[in-house]
């Protein structure tokens, strides 16, 4: 149906879309409503995770188990924002500081996208192409999401001004996945798209290889250059809710901070 | 365009453009006043009600998405005994002043007592995090909540 | 009596409450409505060269579009006397702020009338705003600046601390937005105004005045307020609904959504503060002087009298025998400023109180001890000259305050414990606690000469053969329980327990704006009247040896009942009672003279826990002790000083309206952050009740002092986990992490008008008119 009208706009849980309808900004001429189409919200955990792109956070959080996502998803919205919003609306909203987004980023997971002419993938990072600018052409739909299980030294931190309910000021997702002897580190709210901040990912790389991936305590000098090559990748801006300044500043903390805490359960 | 829902156990009929949502419907299109909207964002919780059994923010779900629906506001609570017991306990501790946000509370208590009655301290302030107040400071929602859960069990 | 004075009632409207069946003024509706809605300048100064209405008009389903060419009346409105505010700004005319009403339109449909919005055009010729409120009294756009004098300005202290603090602008945020239903009748001759307001009465004079009606052809009848706390002292949409529904001769309903809201009402002053404070080896103060520079926005508002709050109340509650405050208020294209509780008082309680802290610390004297050294009490003068002749137990408050236990230590292996919450980002190790303290006052109802009295109607008749009481007042509930307290008062009057509270409305005289914290003294004063006056009718219609009432009989003097009052209510006995405070005067241009009715204390303490490294923060308790005079309702006593710790923690932590440029960049609750049940704090609050003479049941107001000295406490909590100076409200993480520092504003000197200060230091360019020396005097629309 996209390919007949690919001007229509696609809806699922409506968090992000309704926001613009209601105060007038946006008036589409078509909506297509997800809500009934239950392949989409389909869940699979094994070897790898699919979670569809019509699945709630809600569903996600009774289901999965990679805990970068976990964490996450706990901290999107609140409990009804939780019971809507989608994987999928998060990407195709494409905005750096959607709260999945770092750690998909960092799991190095795939969007699965269908039209009429068939099915493709394109990893998370490559699909995010600027501020709410996902690679979608016109007459495609994002179908899923899915991401290689990746063991449990993940870690996800959001810095926000209040408790609950906050659009990030900066997060950082981390994943060491020691079967694939690989490291991602995503950066939200510090660039115009989530960052994969690769320099501190190669040297994280390198510094647990040496270490035959059990690392024990990080020295302070590790966390030192882990935290400011992290920091070095950050593209911050000041804007209403934080400064560049204070964004690198935390997003260095973060980093460290992360590190910490996942060489712990290596 | 035109939908048929089922609000609060009874089947209905709308007449609404494309974008409207289930918030506006539920109020201006049915007359049903109870629902709050003090923010069209889904940050504040005042326009909470219930789509399919699952706590929604009416104000950020599309009413032409509702087709076949089960939705059930404040209104549709009517006499459910966890209900009433939320109600009561709400005036009794204090829990209510203006009454703005009040019904978007009670819907969501309601909701956590009947899935989740045991719920812990850290669990229902986690499941209340979605709610504003603007005057009573919470401690007295809060309150009200565990009066109701001793109430009911 | 069992549901009298004294006993924490349930809300009578609270059931209806939780049941989603209590009215508010947005869901209100009428037969054959059609809606408004209001064209803002996205300019915050332009001048309006043109307005083209005609396609908005030719769009089907639009019934009026009205400009400043249609007004019928006066075409300015105002509180305090002052009409300087544009219905609508017209043709040839400047806009003032950012989202300044142009244009009105009535449609079939919400959707449409928005539609109609997007057809008028208007020509702006943006002009630079003026955004700087020091730079606008320079300039000499003010509204009003004020002089505390006292004792020897030049006075010399041993020890002298300065500082310099600001207060970001905070906004009231009711949950429920602007909202009314205008509807006209008889032909238009007349209307009714349906309204979410906290001044009936104030209303009516604007709405007749710029319809050019008379006042006996508009009835305002209150709608159902989701809260105020000053938002709704003003004008908002009162004007342009009675507008439309007589230039359509339909019922009009309009409401503001949540960012037409932030647009809507006016918000708390922020302010800048210069601070010097002086005094003796041992802690006692000797001097305070202080400039504080509020910028009131595009249009006066309350602000003369918030001017004089915050210079009055500017030292705090203390003995201070050499004063020199000066307090000014700038006028700017920013969004008109106005009443939000606290009044004044929340913004120099930040400041004083720092000082305070920073006396203590260097003399290294603890905090709470400085305080107490130079505590008001009865019988004391204030900076004003005035003596409290009321109740003051700020000692004993203070000593309550610090006995109330601390909260335990911070569990280190709950990390929902931790800042921050659910973010993760807090590291137990490098989390600090802090304590701290703050002392706050203000006054009870109207100052200056003020008469701001109150109105009520009491009819004791039978009602299913059983005593009825009802009340007739035009007093505002917003929320805070003045319904329940009235019904309480009647009780404990009467004897009776079945009491009604009819709709208010101006068919009854004025109870006054519901603000000050003044209702349940002034209100309830009346309500107690006309009870009191009823008693009497009823005690002369039994005869002797009836002499009291109680539980629905008339009593001898032993307190047995004689006879039920059934037998006396044959006839219904109504009487009406006008309940005014004692006099009071204005200040002289000293800032000198027995300015206010009275007054209520508090003393809080905050605990904080600081993540050293994120800056992310966490309230872990706050206790409040209030001086309260009299609880008439404990419960509800307890739920406003927890929505003012609420909205404290709000200010000390994250609510500030982000402007720039003239334009606000956060007219939403994503980025104007109000604080959770997440964000809250613990609170322990106590009541203090020392019978305030001259007041019904010896009440005090409670809406405002715990707002008034919370962001102070909390700020000194943080100032003693991290060792910053922190001299900015709210606080932000990266100034908790040390990185972001506030530079104080150059410009002027504690005690200084920023004219005098300037003037020899700096060359102004003359604009208008001119003295001797080539420089600009400037235009202070009022002086003392």
């Amino acid at each position: 149906m996209l390919a007949r009208t690919p001007d229509t706009t696609v809806v699922a849980g409506g968090t992000d879309l309704m926001v613009a309808m209601n105060f007038g900004r946006i008036r589409p001429e078509r909506l297509m409503s997800l809500r009934r189409v239950a392949e989409m919200r389909t869940i699979e955990v094994g070897s790898d995770t699919y979670v569809g792109a019509g699945a709630t956070f809600t569903q996600m959080l009774g289901t999965i188990e990679d805990p970068a996502m976990v964490l996450a998803a706990k901290t999107v919205g609140s409990p009804p924002i939780r019971n809507a919003g989608t994987l999928g609306g998060n990407l195709a909203t494409c905005s750096p500081a959607g709260d999945a987004l770092p750690p998909l980023a960092a799991l190095d997971a795939s969007v699965v996208i269908a039209s009429a002419a068939g099915e493709r993938q394109v990893k998370v990072s490559a699909f995010m192409l600027g501020p709410k600018q996902p690679d979608l052409r016109p007459g495609e739909l994002i179908v899923g999401v899915r991401w290689r299980r990746a063991g449990l030294a993940q870690a996800f931190l959001k810095a926000g001004t209040r408790n609950a309910m906050v659009i990030a000021v900066a997060s950082l997702a981390l994943v060491l996945d020691k079967e694939r002897r690989r490291v991602g580190v995503a950066l939200g709210s510090v660039g115009p798209t989530v960052i994969r901040a690769m320099a501190a990912e190669l040297f994280a790389q390198s510094w647990l290889e040496d270490r035959d991936w059990r690392p024990g305590t990080p020295t302070q000098a590790a966390l030192d250059r882990f935290a400011s090559l992290a920091a070095e990748s950050a593209r911050p801006i000041d804007d209403v809710r934080g400064s560049a300044l204070y964004r690198r500043h935390v997003v260095a903390l973060m980093a460290r901070r992360a590190l910490e805490r996942t060489c712990a359960s290596l | 365009m035109r939908i048929a829902l089922n609000v609060n156990g009874e089947p209905r009929e709308g007449d609404l453009w494309g974008g409207e949502s289930l918030l506006y419907l539920l109020r201006e299109g049915f007359g049903l006043w109870g629902t709050k909207n003090a923010c069209e964002q889904g940050e504040c919780g005042s326009c909470a009600v219930l789509v399919d059994g699952v706590l929604k923010c009416s104000c950020l779900v599309l009413a032409a998405s509702c087709e076949d629906c089960q939705v059930t506001t404040i209104e549709g609570l009517g006499d459910d005994p966890v209900a009433g017991a939320v109600q009561e306990a709400m005036v009794s501790a204090g829990g209510v002043q203006c009454g703005f946000c009040t019904p978007g509370f009670v819907v969501v208590m309601t909701e956590l007592l009947k899935r989740h009655p045991g719920a812990d301290d850290e669990e229902v302030k986690q499941a209340l995090a979605g709610n504003l107040c603007r005057c009573t400071g919470y401690a007295r929602i809060v309150e009200a909540l565990k009066r109701a859960q001793v109430q009911i069990a | 009596m069992v549901r009298g004075v004294g006993a924490s009632v349930p809300r009578p409207d609270g059931r209806a409450k939780t049941r989603g069946e209590f009215e508010f003024a947005s869901d209100l509706t009428a037969p054959g409505m059609i809606y408004g809605r209001t064209l803002r300048s996205p300019h915050p100064h332009a001048l309006v060269r043109r307005v083209d209405v005609r396609r908005a008009l030719a769009l089907p389903g639009v019934s009026a579009v009205l400009t400043a060419s249609d007004l019928p009346g006066q075409a300015v409105y105002g509180l305090a006397k002052v009409r300087d505010q544009p219905v609508l700004v017209g043709v040839r005319e400047k806009v003032m702020y950012e989202g300044e009403p142009v244009a009105i339109v009535a449609a079939e449909s919400p959707e449409r009338a928005r539609q109609a919005l997007g057809l008028i055009e208007v020509d702006y010729e943006p002009l630079t705003p003026l955004t700087d409120p020091v730079e606008a009294l320079i300039q000499g756009d003010g509204y009003r600046e004020l002089v505390i004098r006292r004792g020897d300005p030049g006075a010399q202290a041993p020890v002298v601390v300065k500082g310099y603090y600001e207060v970001g602008q905070q906004d009231q945020a009711p949950l429920g937005p602007e909202a009314g239903l205008a509807i006209p009748s008889h032909g238009g001759r007349e209307i009714d105004l349906y309204v979410a307001t906290q001044g009936l009465h104030v209303d009516l004079d604007q709405v007749a005045e710029c319809l050019g009606m008379e006042r006996e052809r508009i009835r305002i009848h209150l709608a159902g307020v989701g809260g105020a706390f000053g938002a709704r002292e003003d004008i908002s949409m009162q004007i342009h609904a009675c507008l439309l529904a007589l230039a359509t001769m339909r019922p009009v309903k309009m409401w503001y959504g949540r960012e037409e809201s932030f647009f809507g009402h006016v918000h708390r002053h922020p302010a800048r503060m210069w601070y010097e404070h002086g005094a003796d080896e041992s802690g006692r103060l000797l001097l305070v002087r202080a400039t504080i520079v509020l910028d009131g926005g595009a249009y006066g508002s309350s602000t003369r009298s918030v001017v004089a709050n915050a210079a009055c109340f500017g030292a705090g509650p203390y003995r201070v025998p050499n004063v020199d405050i000066w307090c000014g208020a700038s006028k700017t294209n920013h969004q008109p400023n106005g009443a939000m509780r606290g009044f004044g008082a929340v913004q120099s309680c930040f400041a004083h109180e720092a000082q305070m802290d920073r006396l203590a610390a260097r003399l290294k004297i603890d905090p709470v001890e400085i305080r107490r050294r130079n505590v008001l009490a009865a019988g004391d003068e204030l900076i004003t000259g005035q003596r409290v002749t009321g109740s003051a137990p700020v000692d004993k408050m203070v000593t309550r305050c610090m006995e109330i236990p601390l909260p335990p230590a911070l569990d280190r292996a709950a990390p929902a414990a931790l800042p921050g919450g659910g973010g993760y980002l807090a590291d137990a190790g490098r989390v600090r606690r802090g304590v701290g303290y703050a002392l706050g006052y203000k006054n009870v109802a109207f100052s200056g000469g003020t008469d701001d009295f109150s109105t009520a109607r009491v009819t004791l008749g039978l009602s299913g053969g059983k005593p009825l009481a009802r009340v007739k007042s035009a007093a505002s509930e917003m929320g805070q329980g003045l319904v329940t307290v009235i019904g309480q008062i009647v009780r404990t009057e009467l004897g009776v327990d079945e009491v009604e509270l009819m709709p208010a409305d101006t068919l009854v005289g004025d109870a006054g704006s519901s603000s000050a914290s003044r209702q349940t003294w002034m209100t309830g004063g009346a309500v107690q009247g006309a009870a009191q006056k009823v008693k009497s009718e009823l005690l002369r219609r039994a005869g002797p040896p009836a002499v009291e009432l109680g539980e629905g009989c008339v009593l001898d003097a032993e307190g047995m009942p004689l006879a039920p009052l059934e037998v006396l209510l044959e006839t219904p006995i109504e009487y009406e009672h006008e309940f005014h405070h004692r006099p009071t005067q204005a200040l002289n241009e000293n800032g000198q003279g027995d300015a206010h009715v009275s007054f209520m204390f508090v003393a809080q303490r905050a605990v904080v826990d600081v993540d050293l490294d994120s800056g992310v923060a966490k309230v872990v308790q706050l206790a409040t002790v209030q001086d309260v005079g009299r609880a008439i309702n404990p419960l509800q006593v307890l739920g406003q000083i927890e929505g003012s710790v609420a909205q404290g923690v709000g200010l000390a932590l994250m609510e500030e309206m982000r402007v720039s440029g003239g334009h606000l960049l956060n007219p939403s609750f994503t980025d104007y952050l109000l604080p959770t049940v997440l964000d809250m704090p613990e609170m322990i609050s106590e009541l203090i009740e020392e019978p305030e003479p001259l007041a019904p049941y010896g009440v005090k107001g409670v809406g405002e002092p715990a707002l008034i000295s919370s962001p102070a406490a909390i700020a000194a909590a943080l100032r003693d986990a991290t060792g910053l100076d922190l001299p900015r409200i709210p606080v932000s993480p990266a100034e908790l992490a040390g990185i972001a520092h506030l530079a104080p504003d150059p410009r002027v000197v504690a005690g200084q008008r920023p004219l005098e200060r300037v003037v020899p230091a700096r060359v102004l360019t003359p604009v208008g008119e001119e003295s001797g020396d080539g420089v600009e005097r400037g235009r202070i629309l009022e002086r003392g």
